[in-house]
């Protein structure tokens, strides 16, 4: 279907103005995790807690979450109790609408939040070390959960906003986000295979970084990709973009902490 | 309406055809170079390198082309597949239909993948390094057609 697509876009290219329309949204039968497209090595690396890399961020959010903050103030457990309780499912419903910040917020954003007006901390900066092993350890207690249907209270306009920005043509190659993940996923991008680009395993063991890093760092790679600016780390373009993907991946399991090649 | 006004309008479609083409070559915007759904000169009167067009063709930073496109090249591994093949290129495609998809292939259809090699206006949010700056020079684009030229099968 999809090759037939491609060849009736290159036929018809030839006769001028004419008009293709994009592909639709993945239906919810079709959704597949990026996780499908791995290879076997790397889900068996996922799928193995002493083997996943990323288990070694997992560890020390776990340490940071019962370590005072300095100056003074409660640890995440202080109010927190035991994050597998309390923390569970938590992940699998951000970005949520928050009423103190007055727009959506972000997991990551949440817990800066809470730094700063809970522990009076300085908060962890976007893609440091413990930012990134505390969502991972929040995420974790999500690892199984159904990503629920997100249509929040307060997000429904940033996530058409963020469905926007993903249907829109960027950079100097002048593709958007839709152009691969809904319309070629499954295809091959040179080496790799376009996955339909679903936010279930964030932050991840990324091979290629050989580290861990965001979903915005995710989405980053694939605009500079296509030689466009990107937005600063905790933008609203970012969650507006996450809530989308939220939406588009309802139904979907949380993964956290995933691997990707 | 009078001739008069009629000649204004027409004058003011033009400017705008060229001031929204963006890219100039040797003082003339892409629009002005099509007929019927092809640029038929090289661009600037260059001579193609088609030795050179395959150098940048499998050069995955420079041209970029096989990361959608398959084609005859044994030695690449990786090849994509969100495109046609490029083998055959020259006998489907006549040389004038070749330059202007690889120059603006949105001139021919707007929802088309093939990003514009050769041309700056209607994009958005390019990247610091890259704005204002076509992926190709018009020399790139004569020797990629002359490559593509040479595909007859
Ligand atoms: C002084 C008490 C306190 C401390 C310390 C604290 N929090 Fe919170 N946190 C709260 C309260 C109260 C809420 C719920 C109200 C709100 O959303 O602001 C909350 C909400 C949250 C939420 C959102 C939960 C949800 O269901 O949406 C997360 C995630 C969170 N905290 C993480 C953390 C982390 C991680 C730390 C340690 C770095 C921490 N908190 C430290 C009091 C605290
Ligand atoms: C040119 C095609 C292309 C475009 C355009 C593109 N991506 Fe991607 N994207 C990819 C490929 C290929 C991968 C997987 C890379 C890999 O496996 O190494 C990917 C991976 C992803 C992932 C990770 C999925 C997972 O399973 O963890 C997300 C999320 C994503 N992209 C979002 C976006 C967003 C948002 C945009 C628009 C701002 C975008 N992409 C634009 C090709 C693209």
């Amino acid at each position: 279907m999809l090759r037939l697509r491609i060849i009736l876009t290159f036929l018809l290219g030839v006769v001028p103005g004419g008009a293709i329309t994009r592909a639709d949204d993945i239906a919810p039968k079709d959704r597949r995790s990026g996780f499908d497209m791995m290879s076997a090595e790397t889900q068996a690396m996922q799928k193995n807690d002493l083997a996943n890399p990323a288990m070694l961020w997992v560890r020390e959010g776990e340490a940071l979450w019962s370590t005072p903050p300095e100056g003074g103030g409660q640890a995440c457990s202080g109010c927190h109790g035991e994050a597998r309780i309390s923390m569970k499912g938590v992940a699998a419903r951000y970005p949520v609408f928050d009423a103190s910040a007055g727009t959506a917020i972000d997991l990551a954003g949440k817990i800066q939040q809470c730094q700063v007006e809970r522990q009076k901390a300085s908060p962890w900066p976007r893609e440091s070390k413990p930012l990134l092993s505390m969502s991972s350890y929040v995420g974790l207690q999500s690892r199984g959960t159904s990503i629920v249907p997100a249509h929040y209270k307060g997000t429904t306009e940033a996530a058409s906003r963020g469905k926007a920005l993903f249907n829109r043509r960027v950079g100097q190659l002048n593709l958007s986000c839709a152009n691969c993940h809904d319309d070629n996923w499954g295809q091959k991008l040179g080496s790799a295979v376009i996955p339909q680009g679903h936010p279930t395993g964030y932050p991840i063991y990324r091979l290629e970084w050989q580290g861990m890093g965001s979903l915005q760092r995710r989405m980053r790679n694939c605009m500079t990709g296509v030689r466009a600016e990107p937005y600063a780390y905790g933008a609203p373009e970012w969650i507006e973009l996450e809530l989308y993907l939220m939406q588009r991946a309802a139904g979907l399991t949380l993964e956290t902490p995933a691997v990707r090649p | 309406m009078g001739a008069k006004t009629r000649a204004f309008g027409l004058a003011a479609i033009l400017l705008l055809a060229l001031a929204s083409s963006g890219v100039m070559v040797r003082g003339q915007g892409i629009t002005e170079l099509v007929v019927a759904g092809e640029i038929p000169r090289p661009l600037n009167g260059l001579t193609g390198d088609a030795a050179r067009g395959r150098t940048i063709i499998t050069d995955r930073r420079k041209g970029l082309c096989l990361l959608c496109h398959s084609g005859p090249f044994p030695e690449e591994r990786f090849q994509g597949t969100l495109a046609p093949t490029l083998a055959g290129t020259g006998k489907r495609l006549t040389e004038g239909a070749i330059r202007l998809r690889l120059v603006d292939g949105r001139k021919l259809n707007q929802q088309t993948l093939m990003p514009p090699y050769h041309a700056t206006e209607g994009l958005s949010q390019v990247g610091q390094n890259w704005r204002d700056k076509t992926i190709f020079s018009a020399q790139d684009v004569e020797d990629v057609v002359a490559f593509l030229k040479t595909l007859q099968e």
